[in-house]
């Protein structure tokens, strides 16, 4: 299980715009490194990434070997009423990993 | 005792010529001209693909990116849209583009009126000093160019 590390506000007021910081562990590895024995090293890499908001889908992104290791990523996010804030890491063979965080809104 | 400051000496000087061994070959991988042209052949096509014939205007999207990256393997990058993000008016995506990278995009994000801002920050990887663009498709369907220009050091693929 990688580390995620999220940075969400407790609390904010209504209709205020918070900054969300996300980052999750993963080599992000290229495709284009060669090994000690000269084999090519395979590509693994995080595809996509997803922030719903209570079940709204509010900003997504798709990431490519130009993303560096250990994808981190700043986004804002408007403060509408009391919820959840779901972020989901997917890979390219599909498995995921998701964390979230509570948002009280004043 | 008498070796102590022989040695304080000499580090210096091997750590100095390591350092231009790598220069060197950072020169050496800087490629021929061919190879570059054809990296930005590849980023025309793909801007094709994206965005067909539309028109792509100057202004609106704001890069950041230091002016020097030490280490092409993680240079932080960010990018920011002037728009309001109302129903009405609002950025549905901004993709990030390099001429020099191996693969021309490097990330894509898609927004929505929830978003509130229009402005992402990551770090990204650079295969080499280039000018790194950003371009912003809006709710209308126009879209907005912005770029910033890195000197990178040591690039990402060289040194793995």
């Amino acid at each position: 299980m990688p580390t995620i590390r999220l940075s969400v506000p407790d609390t904010a007021k209504k209709s205020e715009v918070i900054e969300i910081k996300a980052m999750i562990q993963h080599p992000m590895e290229t495709g284009y490194r060669r090994g000690q024995k000269g084999e090519v090293i395979e590509r693994d890499i995080i595809k996509f990434f997803e922030c719903h908001y209570d079940d709204k889908l509010v900003f997504s992104s798709e990431f490519f070997p130009g993303i560096a290791a250990n994808p981190f990523l700043t986004f804002y996010v408007r403060a509408e009423k009391t919820g959840e804030l779901t972020f989901k890491w997917t890979d390219q063979m599909g498995q995921s990993w998701s964390d979230s965080a509570s948002l009280k809104v004043t | 005792m008498t070796n102590q400051p022989k040695n304080l000496i000499e580090t210096p000087l091997q750590r100095r010529s390591i350092l231009a061994l790598c220069m060197s070959s950072v020169a050496l991988a800087a490629l021929p001209g061919t190879a570059r042209a054809q990296e930005e052949n590849d980023l025309r096509t793909l801007k094709r693909d994206l965005f067909g014939d539309r028109k792509i205007n100057t202004g609106r999207v704001t890069v950041t990116i230091p002016p020097i990256s030490e280490n092409g393997n993680s240079v932080p990058f960010s990018v920011d849209v002037d728009s309001p993000m109302l129903e009405q008016d609002y950025v549905k995506q901004i993709v990030i583009l390099s001429p020099l990278n191996p693969e021309p995009i490097i990330s894509r994000y898609e927004f929505n009126p929830a978003a509130g801002r229009a402005a992402i920050a990551t770090r990204i990887r650079l295969a080499g000093s280039q000018n790194v663009e950003a371009i912003a498709e809006m709710s209308d369907g126009t879209l907005w160019q912005g770029s910033a220009t890195t000197l990178v050091t040591l690039a990402a693929c060289v040194i793995g």
